[in-house]
């Protein structure tokens, strides 16, 4: 008893001496995913950069994600901390353009790590040609289905459309709904759009649709409308998909109700919290359409940033520096179920990730997501349009008419 | 403690010149003091905040400083404005504005109605009173969950009352039950047409409650002997109620007429968790939500813009306000 008093009060002194004499040591630290896998891993990097740095006195503050998205405007050129996850892309731009962010080429130049291990993920994280993140996270998406039902209809993966279009219609033969989604709040909307529009036209038209140099109204966009057409047709969606969120939409899928879901891996704990064995659920990546088509895929990153407000840049350096280790990014994303950006970090064994792994690995590109690819007003208008389409497809013209506008608007 | 009888006899040679002054004019300063907390408050956060949404509004803005400290804002005079009635979404929130204060006016003669039927003597009807006033105390999120479960066609009441007439379950592939409906039940949430006028319904619940008792208090002061002479005069139901009993609720007719257009106004809570503005090309938009979605949605960072709207929907109250003002003043006058 004597003797843990002793010992505490020990500890005490030497927290509060090192609390004055590292004060040039504080790094503090914003994360947004307090949901228990994520802040988990998190919490597990920062534990093991403490070990490594003891001299550095690391405050973590975690943030709800929607809270962090508005937080982050006011942080940043008020009260700044030395690190802050955020999302690349588009969605960095504004902070970028406003010098909000840290320039940290020079970092992605001499590390031997991020410099050798990040080649695919770089342009990513680039901007004006220059570095302004550091990826820790990143993941697939493709299409997740029901393996019991595929298996009962004797259906195997399709590899290209018209595999797909007659998959659905035996799905539908057998009364099942073959694709569930919920575009209550749009963005899955956009998955769907992004990949019939890789898959019909290939990256450069999605980077070039994203960045506003083809019209919405181009023939090309129109093919891949086409496509989604022919989808909603013959392989319908559930009703009421603009009333429900991506987790309400789970429901017909755990029931069997619905076979297949065109998601991100993070939906794959989703699955599994709805009573779905992982036996029961399997994944595919999305099929072929226009043939011999380089495949490109999307997979957004997450990444960590240093605000140009920062007051301990150089202990911020080390941390960004310290997650990009294989080691370290192998562990992290074996907790939250993701895959690692660095191409010597482990990947987990679950079979959806080495899936994923094999997925992205090979892919020609990179897309991150139409609402991070595209500016955000761009990406709204974008998305809303995509949900109406998707309930009344007769609306084509009007809709396309209408994202012209925007476009116009936008990249004036 | 001393100032008691000092007042007097210290006054011209006094060793303060303003304590003197001060006593001269304390029943000018006195009413300024009392007033001073709520005119500071009232400065800082209304008027200032009035103005710096107007001068935002001429300037294009992502609601970003450079790191130096600099704003981001580019001076672009009145294109907002312009911009803003060639957009057609504003005209949408505009015509749901419109259409939300006119079927908000519903909760003062339902309200009225409801007051009416529980403003007798039986047991329990306090407990009656606060079931029906219920709804005005819970959070408008609340109110706004628990309507988009009513509407929901799959699990909601609206669903499952059709599900009764339509819909029979089956087994489906891997053996769990499910529906299948001869006409498929109704998602109003997800109907352009209708979206609004749902969420207008679910918005009249706790303001029905509301006026309900406002109504209750003022027929608490309805004075008995007018409706006795009334009684004598052979007045009765509708011809009672209209030329004894409502003018005599005249007050809380006016309270009930303005906590219904302000609740209209600011109907922003349920917009946001029903629908977030959709189905489609923001169907169910009004100015205070499109001026959220605009600046500080998640795809906004438009606050020039954002602030245009909230300047239009200011001039809007502002037009209200004034009425509500004069109407005020009028009545000081009259007494």
């Amino acid at each position: 008893m004597i003797r843990t008093i002793i010992k505490t009060s020990a500890s005490l002194g030497a927290a509060a001496l090192m609390a004055t004499t590292a004060f040039a040591g504080d790094l503090v630290i914003n994360f947004d995913d307090p949901n228990p896998g994520p802040k988990a891993g998190f919490e597990a990097a920062v534990e093991a950069f403490k070990k490594a740095h003891p001299d550095v006195n690391v405050t973590v503050n975690i943030n709800d994600r929607e809270a962090h998205k508005t937080a982050i405007r006011n942080f940043l050129s008020a009260e700044a901390p030395d690190v802050t996850s955020w999302y690349p892309g588009n969605r960095m731009a504004p902070f970028v353009n406003a010098g909000l962010f840290e320039d940290i080429s020079d970092m992605w130049a001499s590390d031997p790590n991020l410099s050798t291990s990040f080649e695919a993920i770089k342009p990513t994280m680039t901007m004006n040609g220059k570095q302004w993140g550091v990826p820790y996270s990143y993941y697939q998406w493709g299409i997740y289905y029901r393996k019991d039902i595929f298996d009962k209809l004797g259906l195997s993966e399709p590899k290209t459309w018209d595999e797909l279009l007659s998959a659905c219609g035996k799905m539908k033969e057998a009364g099942v709904t073959p694709f569930t989604i919920g575009t209550k709040f749009l963005w899955t909307a956009a998955g769907v759009f992004d990949y019939l529009n890789l898959r019909t036209n290939g990256y450069e038209v999605h980077n070039d649709l994203t960045a506003g140099k083809i019209k919405y109204t181009d023939d090309k966009i129109r093919a891949t409308f086409a496509k989604w057409e022919e989808m909603l047709d013959k392989c319908s969606f559930v009703n009421n998909h603009a009333t429900m969120s991506w987790q309400d939409a789970i429901a017909p899928f755990a029931n069997g109700d619905a076979a297949m879901y065109v998601m991100g891996n993070f939906a794959v704990d989703g699955f599994k919290n709805a009573g779905l064995t992982a036996d029961q659920i399997d994944y595919f990546p999305f099929p072929e359409i226009t043939k011999d088509l380089p495949r490109a895929e999307e997979a957004p990153a997450d990444a960590f940033f240093i605000p140009s407000r920062a007051k301990n840049k150089e202990d911020a350096r080390k941390f960004l520096a310290f997650i990009a280790r294989p080691e370290i990014q192998s562990e992290w994303n074996k907790t939250i179920g993701q895959l690692p950006p660095n191409s010597k970090a482990e990947v987990g064994d679950d079979k959806f990730i080495q899936e994923g792994f094999q997925t992205v690995s090979t892919a020609a590109g990179l897309a991150q997501f139409y609402d991070r690819d595209a500016p955000a007003e761009m990406a709204k208008a974008g998305m809303e349009g995509f949900q109406q389409f998707m309930t009344d497809p007769s609306k084509l013209e009007e809709i396309l008419t209408k994202l012209d506008e925007v476009q116009a608007k936008v990249y004036q | 403690m001393t100032a008691t009888p000092a007042v007097p006899v210290n006054a011209a040679d006094g060793p303060n010149r303003q304590s003197s002054w001060l006593r001269r004019n304390r029943i000018k300063v006195a009413p300024w003091l009392f007033l001073a907390p709520a005119l500071i408050f009232f400065f800082v956060y209304v008027i200032v905040p009035i103005i710096r949404s107007i001068s935002i509004s001429f300037y294009k803005w992502d609601g970003l400083y450079q790191a130096d400290g600099t704003s981001n804002a580019e001076w672009v005079g009145l294109q907002n404005y312009i911009n803003l009635f060639s957009d057609d979404r504003f005209y949408t929130a505009l015509y749901n504005n419109v259409l939300w204060l006119v079927l908000f006016m519903l909760a003062v003669p339902i309200g009225l109605g409801i007051a009416l039927f529980l403003n007798q003597t039986v047991t329990g009807m306090r407990f009656y009173k606060s079931m029906f006033f219920f709804p005005f105390v819970i959070s408008q999120v609340v109110v706004g969950l628990i309507y988009g479960w009513f509407y929901n066609p799959d699990f909601g009441v609206v669903g499952s009352l059709w599900k009764l007439a339509f819909c029979e379950e089956v087994v489906n592939i891997v053996g769990n039950l499910r529906t299948v409906c001869s006409v498929d039940p109704p998602a109003v949430l997800e109907s352009e047409d209708y979206a609004t006028f749902a969420i207008i319904v679910a918005g009249l619940w706790p303001q029905i409650a509301y006026c309900m008792i406002l109504y209750l208090t003022g027929l608490n002061n309805v004075s008995p002997d007018q409706i006795e002479a009334g009684r004598l005069d052979n007045a009765k139901g509708w011809r009672m109620l209209w030329y004894v009993i409502i003018p005599q609720l005249r007050p809380a007719t006016f309270i009930a007429v303005v906590v219904t257009v302000i609740g209209a106004l600011r109907s922003f809570d349920m917009i946001a968790i029903m629908t977030r503005g959709g189905p489609g090309d923001g169907s169910t938009t009004v100015l205070a939500y499109y001026m959220y979605e605009v600046s500080i949605g998640e795809y906004g960072g438009r606050f020039g813009y954002g602030s245009a709207i909230a300047t239009v929907l200011f001039l809007i109250m502002l037009v209200y306000i004034s009425y509500f003002l004069f109407r005020m003043y009028q009545d000081e006058k009259g007494q």
